[in-house]
């Protein structure tokens, strides 16, 4: 089961791999749309470092729906999709492999990239850590809800902004919390309530999203 | 093994077959016959349980496929229309990937004697033609000897003779080895069905 589970996520890093230019367009999207406020706004450090959090937030969930749509799409085109839904672990499994996968490549960038894009912001360092705490947390939250739409809208028309209509307001909770985590760390508060409440929200998804995924999975390719 | 009971099949409101049963024993081939839209593929993916039936249903030594689920799927190789391989990745990535997902343990010898039989070179899929890819596909059948159930739709779409050949061995030697095989076509094939079941009738 955990070796089927090991085979997808490798499987979907080796063709992201080879699809080099597919993960750096959703990264560099997130970098040139976090670049283009201190740009637009101009040099007003206060300003700034007050919507830098609400920003990079906002940028990371645009980021993450990027590459959503080609979660299932691609394997479904190829009829590999097929395959995994025949395959013999249980789909929840295979669903959550493909909601990793997806998050090391379009997720774990953005955390290791946010510290630098903070820098354009003038964030103060002691934020940072919190910043990138709060996207560690939340990012694999935004991969496993935004699986179920993948799946849900799999193969249907326009399903790309159908896509965003129905995961961009599920992103919402995870947006407050993670933006409202870094607000608090500048305040000069413990953002501790907050990434617990993230840690949480990333528990619950993790152990029902799977489910649902695969149930909208095996909708999607009757 | 395999029993279908009273199948019925709804596809954009047009009912395809209605009040089809049969039982398949191992060491049985069944043709599915008919013409284009008259249910053959949505038969097959009835029967390895991708579709659920619009009525009736389908077990697998006497229990419903669908309570067994990754249970039954074990049992079973389907090769479906789309060849189900990645692009990116090379045919002998793509085998080892479907052999390890389908839960069986392949060495690398055996995924290049498969690979070999079908005379496919070891190239990204991207850059093999429609029917390499096929040949790609049907590979897995040389690893999938043990299973007891074959499902293939069309599995001589976009084969020359010497790999349709092959296919016809190969299903062949399953039957003789007491496997089930249901397969589609619109080729002429050598191999005897021990049964067809006509959708169009």
């Amino acid at each position: 089961m955990l070796e089927a589970a090991r085979c997808i996520v490798v499987r979907d890093l080796l063709v992201a791999w080879r699809r080099r230019s597919d993960v750096a367009t959703a990264l560099l999207f997130f970098v040139i749309v976090t670049s283009l406020f201190p740009l637009g706004i101009g040099a007003e450090p206060d300003l700034l470092r007050s919507i830098a959090p609400g920003v990079i937030w906002v940028a990371a969930l645009l980021s993450c729906m990027l590459s959503l749509g080609r979660l299932f799409a691609a394997d479904h085109a190829d009829g590999t999709l097929e395959q995994l839904l025949l395959s013999a672990a249980p789909l929840g499994v295979i669903a959550a492999a493909k909601a990793f996968a997806h998050w090391l490549v379009a997720g774990l960038p953005l955390v290791l990239i946010a510290p630098l894009i903070a820098l354009q912001y003038d964030l103060p360092a002691p934020l940072y850590p919190v910043l990138a705490l709060s996207l560690l947390l939340g990012t694999p939250v935004l991969s496993l809800i935004g699986a179920i739409g993948a799946a849900l809208t799999l193969g249907l028309r326009g399903g790309g902004v159908l896509l965003s209509l129905l995961v961009l307001p599920l992103f919402v909770p995870v947006l407050i919390m993670g933006a409202g985590s870094v607000d608090m760390a500048a305040a000069g508060l413990a953002p501790d309530g907050q990434l617990l409440l993230l840690g949480a929200l990333l528990i619950v998804a993790a152990a029902f999203a799977p489910w649902a995924i695969a149930a909208a999975l095996r909708i999607s390719a009757e | 093994m395999l029993e279908a009971v009273d199948l019925a099949c709804e596809r954009g409101g047009r009912s395809l077959f209605r009040r089809l049963s049969f039982a398949l024993r191992g060491g049985e081939l069944l043709r599915v016959a008919g013409p284009n839209g008259s249910g053959k593929t949505s038969l097959l993916r009835i029967l390895c349980g991708l579709l659920s039936p619009t009525a009736g249903a389908v077990r697998w030594e006497g229990t419903e496929i669908r309570r067994l689920r990754e249970e039954y799927s074990k049992q079973l190789v389907y090769i479906g229309h789309a060849a189900a391989v990645k692009d990116d990745l090379t045919a002998a990535e793509n085998v080892r990937i479907a052999c390890m997902l389908a839960g069986r343990r392949v060495s690398p010898r055996q995924i290049q004697q498969a690979l070999d039989a079908f005379e496919l070179a070891d190239l990204p899929v991207k850059r093999l033609s429609q029917g390499q890819r096929r040949r790609a596909a049907l590979a897995r059948l040389l690893l999938s000897q043990s299973l007891p159930l074959w499902l293939l739709d069309e599995p001589y779409a976009a084969l020359d003779a010497a790999a349709g050949r092959l296919v016809e061995e190969l299903i062949d030697g399953h039957v003789a080895r007491g496997g089930a095989v249901v397969f589609t076509t619109h080729q002429d094939t050598r191999v005897r069905a021990s049964r067809v079941i006509d959708l169009d009738a």
